[in-house]
């Protein structure tokens, strides 16, 4: 008979809930955004309703967005500070490209990967509310200097060209990694997971440092 | 397919080509040309464009000069600008430039537009909006070298100056020049007004005015519209028409290579990826960890 294997809470239905919000209204206001980039996204604008309904309702759905992400990063703040394991582990990039995870140094609650990405994310979104609020026809944008604009227009593109792609590697890792999408759906993962990808997480755990043990 | 004058050379947000079946048959570039050596500042081309495009602006309040209204708007879409300029001592001048939109030759409006067809550009040369296409998204403010177009308070859709499009297709001159009453607005093709203002300029010159030239600025590629300035070399003076207007760098990158390298850029991202994939595979909790784990477990 098969042992239901043991289980370590990682995220709670709070943590789920602020992260999936902020996740649909990203992709909405991600591929809204497309739409108004490039021509070839153009058919996106179809998603909200058309053209107008796509300037109209993109940056309500960013502002939304950009509340949800503040406190999912103010949950995740304090486990994304780089340590001296994290340069290390960057610096054995093709060793985690390539799976050869026991010669990285023991990781804790987040890895390089996952820290670089909450701050690239946490950066270009703090960025994008900023330009985005500048060019906001028409409550805002009448108001602003041509020059400040054009800036902002293009702060715009760039810092969403950057988060989106930050988002593709990020659903890629999710993806890549088995056992990582549970503990964002059920919030669990399993000890092994734990111990593979996150072991001084996994020890702290264990020693009842971290608050979130569980059996199932 | 549309009347030939009107025919399409560029149209924005589209990356195929627009139709030009006829663009061998060399349709007539036209230009508007506004001498304003000869303006007397009357405002009847203002009140010609209101009646022809059937538009009314709001009543609004004396602002302390002639400049009524004092601003373009989305129901203004042409405006005189009056300075009052002492170039040499004791000599004043009043310019009065009729401004409005100039139909660049290369329109940052259209470059910046990102709603396909809502910015056109017809062979003979006028820059047309299509406000059923307009999203009201800002973006040809933004493009615009000149400050022209304005969006509407009413139904957020751009709106400037069409060169009276309607009236051109048809073979009439646009609203404003059959209005004006001192020759100052004269319109025909690009290659006339070009011809028409050297005229002008010889004699400006021979007035005394030695900077007088045409506006006609290259950093657009040309335009549509042009000036005869007495003082030409010195364009700021004419309530701050550009010397040497450009589409802005910032909006040539935004709107240039940044588009298909960013695209390409996410493709790529999630191309990799998928490669990744199939080829080093999937990282899984390996056997070992399995039972590691389950040993330390209570």
């Amino acid at each position: 008979m098969h042992k239901r294997p043991y289980l370590i809470r990682r995220y709670y239905p709070s943590d789920r809930f602020n992260h999936w919000f902020v996740a649909i209204t990203f992709i909405l206001v991600a591929l809204s955004g497309l739409a108004l980039f490039h021509p070839a996204f153009f058919f996106l604008s179809h998603l909200l309703g058309g053209g107008p309904w796509t300037r109209i309702l993109h940056p309500f759905i960013g502002v939304v967005m950009f509340v949800a992400f503040l406190v999912l990063a103010f949950r995740f703040w304090g486990d994304n500070f780089f340590t001296g394991k994290d340069r290390q582990w960057i610096r054995q990039m093709d060793d985690v490209v390539s799976n050869r995870e026991e010669k990285l140094p023991p990781v804790g609650r987040y890895n390089a990967g996952q820290k670089l990405f909450f701050w690239t994310m946490v950066t270009s979104i703090l960025l994008l509310l900023i330009s985005g609020i500048l060019i906001w026809q028409p409550y805002f944008a009448p108001y602003v200097p041509i020059i400040v604009i054009r800036v902002a227009v293009l702060v715009h593109a760039l810092s969403a060209f950057v988060a989106i792609t930050g988002l593709i590697v990020h659903i890629y890792a999710a993806i890549w990694v088995k056992g990582s999408v549970e503990a964002m759906t059920r919030g669990t993962v399993t000890g092994a997971w734990a111990r593979q990808h996150h072991l001084d997480w996994y020890r702290k755990m264990k020693n009842g440092e971290i608050r979130g043990h569980d059996h199932y | 397919m549309a009347l030939q004058s009107l025919d399409i050379q560029r149209r924005s947000a589209t990356t195929t080509p627009s139709p030009d079946i006829r663009q061998n048959t060399q349709t007539t570039k036209v230009a508007k040309l506004i001498d304003v050596s000869k303006c007397i500042g009357c405002k009847a081309c203002q009140a010609a464009c209101m009646e022809w495009n059937d538009i009314r602006d709001e009543i609004g309040t004396c602002v302390g000069v002639y400049d009524n209204p004092p601003n373009l708007s989305a129901e203004s879409w042409t405006v005189m600008r009056f300075s009052e300029v002492e170039l040499e001592e004791g000599k004043l001048e009043w310019l009065i430039r009729k401004d409005g939109c100039m139909h660049c030759a290369d329109p940052g409006c259209l470059k910046a537009c990102p709603s396909p067809g809502a910015i056109v550009q017809y062979a003979n040369g006028i820059v047309d909006f299509h406000e059923e296409n307009c999203i009201g998204c800002g973006y040809c403010i933004t493009g615009c070298p000149f400050d022209v177009p304005r969006i509407s308070q009413k139904d957020n859709k751009a709106y400037k100056c069409t060169l009276c499009s309607d009236r051109v297709a048809v073979g009439m001159e646009p609203a404003c020049i059959k209005s004006c009453p001192t020759g100052a607005l004269v319109f025909g093709s690009k290659e006339d007004m070009i011809h028409h203002a050297e005229g002008r300029i010889t004699d400006l010159k021979e007035r005394g005015y030695q900077n007088a030239g045409l506006y006609d600025p290259k950093g657009v590629g040309g335009t549509h519209v042009m000036y005869v300035l007495q003082h030409a070399d010195k364009p700021g003076i004419y309530s701050n028409l550009p010397k040497d207007p450009h589409i802005s760098p910032l909006v040539s990158l935004w709107k240039g290579i940044t588009k298909p390298l960013m695209s390409a850029g996410l493709g790529l991202a999630a191309l990799v990826g998928f490669f990744h994939y199939v080829t080093v595979g999937p990282n899984e909790v390996k056997e070992g960890e399995i039972e590691r784990a389950e040993e330390e477990d209570i």
